[in-house]
């Protein structure tokens, strides 16, 4: 459905010289999906957004959607963004202060080329202001509303139009916690039963795993991975993506045997050797770093027995934090300290040994110099 | 992550994108860079050449420069143009600073109807406020002296408004609430937490003023009485009312003398405006330095803004009465002398005698004078004409500077800022020179005047546009691009509606300085153009006292509804700030 391929933009600093902001980034999103740009500030996924949407013009590359060519700089092609039918919602909201609710959300049907009849209009607004539960409140002056019927009054006015592709610009990042919590549900409902294929933009990882059917990580202006929720969370493929995309304790290792076929292999490392799980090919001798998330640490004051495909590593308790859902525990094994997550009814205290069970599946390698 | 892309040429495919935005956005610039600069460069072209009459054509000659430069004449002229602008920008700048003070920082009772009555004096036009002054303190005919020699009984001159020190005093009694408004945008930019914890630090109140305050607010200081001392070295009208009849001359008066000699010697008051121009471009360029340093200075956090005032205890009182009777002597007081003269018929001082003769005669003979209607018609003209030309020409400018990354736009920037260096009647000579050169009928007409308005205010316009644009966040518009709108249609429904309240602000200002102006009507005016302005400056020539200030209460009063409902209206139609 959408086709962004090679795509570069780049704007002048301050200073004139030229900032690459988005660098080949190239990806595919099926009709009806949801797909997610997640990185940090100034990684490029708000430029990239914007240059699909065509408010920024890039240096090369092609953006396709349902071989429609709306930019392409071999054939010279950039359709401006008022003629892409692109809905969009912008950070601030963008909603025009001197328009109510009901003005706000006509505007896009009454700016097009063959405008629709008054009533056609206004069964449509309504429409769309019902789903997005605003129609009580179609007269009010649009500056009178909470933050988060501001953000369901831009989503109307994307809606409206009936765009052939959805793009969001950090949809959430305004309001509060416990209602962003409450959008994220509404928003995720409302993408799937419109089927709707939307691009999403954010910096907070748990928003993308939440939503999203695919995920993009981006880092200084590439996309490093590009995977499922789940792909990306559990398998990494980069110091970058495992970093940023939860919380994670890291191993500097040297694999010893690339065995088998069943994507396992065995590290040394500061702990002794490990079983961890490979899947790019590794060859012997290669340094690699392992990731192992703090919730797949599992602590226990007795050393349970190994089993086949698990890692035991004995430490000491070196400090604790008590979150309410979980307990975090630092410990420490030689001169190395791990994060583990536990639940909160694990008592040990300071200073006590402690063991850590692991899942091969569960300690990534990562390629990478140490 | 912050680039605009709206603005990008788009790629030339022809009967796509070549359409209103280009048109719109290439007039204004031609427009710009034709009013700011071909009037300047005709006037630099007329410096170099000898006075034309109707034996010998002009010649090039350097011989204006040396009649400028060379004469023991032209050293006083320099001495008493600075000692004037330096005069009036220091006391202005004392009394509105004070005040600005006192109305931010201090907690005087009624503060905020002195804020509201600030903008009152703005409405006089700074020649009825002279001739107000005249009528006051005029050795012959004043008020002041003539009821101190009765009351002394004798002959002695108690106050000389005809003098350097009464040209200073009016100037900088004039330009006072500027100084006012100027020191009142520095002090709400200061961040009061800076005051605040010199408070907690043990200062008292005036270690606060001088050693935080002060110097916080210094190069604001320093900015706003250069804007002053440019703002007097090209006042006019004191300078030819009170300086001219006792032989002060400045510059100004200097130039309007040697126009209106006969033969008419242009090229050497061209050699006087282009040291004029130079000496207030120096000015603006420091201004504008100093002001785009003060950012570094004072700190706008915006949030939770609510300053602690001072405390003055009982002096407060006196602060607030001290208001009372700068209010009195700015507005009230000429506005009254104004009122009194206009009901005499031959102009008297107030007495008892006097105010058996009250009559309205002078009103009478004003309306029936045939040019009066033809002077309101064309100053209300001019100055909406004018007011709104601006407005929509610096909306689309300030929109290229502010919102598009158009190469060249910081010269689109300058060029509309140009003309502030250009005091009013330099502007009008070098207009009157331009369109004498080029034939395209103006000259003579009340069009020439409204490109002099037009050129003149595009700057004051243009702070009003850019200030609101920078104000309207630019996901409004792009949200409207995406919504499928043109940049026309995202132009007129989007941007201008939100830029209203602004728009609506600089439009209420423009009209009131162009129903003021005169230094640049002076020169470009002819029978059948005269503007209300030219038609006071007519009387006061003519010693139709009573007459002119006839006029004066008629058009205060005009200026003052005018400003109440157009209040009224910005109010009621403006957008809430969002």
């Amino acid at each position: 459905m959408l086709n962004v391929t090679a795509l570069c933009t780049e704007y002048a600093s301050a200073g004139g010289q030229p900032v690459k902001a988005a660098q080949d980034v190239t990806f595919e999103v099926p009709a009806g999906k949801l797909f997610t740009l997640l990185g940090p500030s100034g990684c490029g996924k708000t430029t990239t957004l914007r240059s699909i949407a065509g408010l920024e013009r890039p240096k090369t590359g092609e953006v396709r959607v349902a071989e429609r060519v709306v930019f392409s700089s071999e054939q010279g092609i950039f359709v401006p963004p008022n003629q892409r039918n692109f809905g969009m919602v912008f950070q601030s909201y963008a909603i025009w202060p001197h328009m109510n609710v009901f003005q706000n959300v006509a505007f896009p049907l009454e700016v097009r080329k063959q405008r629709p009849s008054r009533k056609e209009i206004a069964d449509k607004v309504m429409r769309v202001l019902g789903a997005v539960q605003l129609e009580e409140l179609a007269e009010r002056d649009a500056t009178k509303l909470s933050g988060g019927q501001q953000q369901r009054l831009a989503l109307a006015r994307a809606l409206v139009m009936e765009p052939q592709l959805l793009l969001l610009d950090e949809p959430l990042s305004n309001l509060d916690a416990k209602l962003r919590h409450r959008m994220r549900f509404e928003l995720k409902r409302m993408q799937r039963d419109l089927n709707l294929t939307t691009i999403y933009v954010t910096h907070d990882q748990s928003e993308a795993l939440a939503l999203s059917h695919e995920i993009a990580v981006m880092n200084e202006g590439r996309i490093v991975q590009i995977g499922s929720p789940r792909d990306i969370y559990e398998r990494p493929r980069d110091r970058f993506v495992a970093d940023f995309v939860g919380t994670t304790n890291f191993l500097d290792a040297t694999v010893i045997s690339a065995n088998s076929g069943n994507g396992r292999c065995q590290v040394s490392t500061r702990f002794g050797a490990l079983d961890v799980q490979c899947d790019e090919p590794f060859r012997q001798n290669d340094t690699l770093v392992v990731s192992i998330r703090p919730e797949d640490i599992e602590l226990s004051e007795q050393r349970p027995d190994r089993i086949d495909g698990e890692n035991i590593v004995a430490g000491t308790v070196h400090a604790k934090a008590f979150l309410g859902e979980y307990l975090d525990f630092q410990v420490k094994v030689g001169e190395n300290i791990l994060l583990a997550r536990a639940h909160p009814s694990l008592r040990t205290p300071v200073g006590e040994p402690i063991h850590m069970r692991m899942k091969a599946e569960k300690c990534v390698a990562i390629p990478g110099a140490h | 992550m912050n680039s605009a892309v709206l603005d990008a040429p788009a790629a030339p495919r022809p009967g796509l994108q070549i359409d209103t935005k280009w048109v719109v956005i290439g007039a204004c610039v031609v427009l710009v860079a034709w009013l700011a600069l071909v009037p300047l460069g005709f006037l630099l072209w007329q410096s170099f050449l000898t006075p034309q009459t109707a034996a010998k054509s002009a010649e090039f000659t350097l011989g204006n420069y040396v009649e400028a430069y060379s004469s023991l004449e032209t050293l006083r002229l320099f001495f008493n143009s600075l000692q004037f602008a330096l005069g009036a920008a220091l006391l202005a700048f004392v009394i509105g600073g004070f005040f600005a003070w006192v109305n931010e920082r201090t907690n005087t009772p009624f503060k905020a109807l002195f804020f509201a009555l600030s903008v009152i004096p703005l409405i006089i036009p700074g020649i009825l406020f002279t001739v107000s002054w005249i009528l006051l303190a005029s050795p012959k005919i004043g008020i002041i002296n003539t009821i101190l020699q009765e009351a002394f009984g004798t002959s002695i001159v108690f106050v000389n408004i005809y003098s350097m020190t009464g040209m200073i005093w009016v100037d900088g009694l004039h330009y006072s609430p500027m100084a006012f408004l100027l020191m009142t945008a520095a002090f709400r930019s200061m961040d009061p937490s800076l005051e605040e914890s010199a408070l907690m630090s043990g200062a008292t109140v005036p270690q606060i003023a001088f050693r935080v305050t002060l110097r916080l607010a210094w190069p604001a200081v320093l900015a706003s009485l250069l804007i002053l001392f440019v703002r007097s070295i090209e006042s006019f009208e004191v300078p030819a009312l009170l300086g001219l009849p006792v032989g002060i001359e400045v510059y100004t008066s200097a130039i309007y003398q040697a126009v209106h000699r006969y033969p008419s010697q242009v090229g050497l008051a061209s050699a006087y405006a282009v040291t004029l121009l130079l000496i207030a471009s120096l000015g603006i360029y420091f201004q504008s330095q100093l002001s785009s340093q003060s950012h570094r200075f004072s700190t706008v956090t915006g949030k939770g803004y609510r300053p602690r005032t001072m405390d003055l205890g009982r002096w407060r009182y006196l602060t607030a009465g001290l208001f009372i009777l700068y209010f009195f002597v700015v507005v009230a007081l000429p506005f009254l002398v104004l009122l009194w003269s206009s009901l005499q018929k031959y102009y008297t001082a107030p007495s008892f005698e006097a105010l058996q003769h009250l009559t309205l005669n002078s009103y009478r003979t004003v309306l029936d004078n045939p040019s009066f209607g033809t002077a309101v018609w064309n100053s209300l003209l001019l100055s909406l004409g004018c007011a709104t030309i601006v407005m929509l020409v610096t909306s689309v400018i300030s929109w290229i500077v502010i919102r598009t990354r158009m190469p060249g736009r910081w010269l689109l920037d300058n060029l509309t800022s140009l003309p502030l260096v250009f005091p009013g009647l330099v502007l009008g000579l070098a207009i009157m020179v331009c369109y004498l050169t080029i034939p395209i009928g103006v000259y003579g007409t009340i069009w020439i005047m409204l490109i002099a308005y037009i050129t003149r205010f595009l700057p004051y316009g243009m702070r009003y546009s850019s200030t609101s644009m920078l104000q309207i966040h630019k996901e409004l518009e792009e949200s409207a691009a995406m919504s499928g709108a043109s940049w026309g249609m995202t132009f007129r429904r989007v941007v201008l509606p939100l830029l209203k309240p602004g728009l609506i602000a600089g439009w209420i200002y423009v009209v009131i300085v162009s129903i003021r102006e005169l230094s640049s009507s002076i020169l470009l005016y002819s029978p059948g153009s005269e503007v209300v302005s030219i038609m006071i400056w007519e009387l006061w020539q003519n010693g139709q006292y009573v007459e002119l200030s006839a006029l004066g209460v008629m058009l205060i009063a005009a200026l003052f509804c005018f400003v109440l409902l157009a209040q009224f209206i910005g109010k009621k139609f403006g957008v809430a700030e969002a």
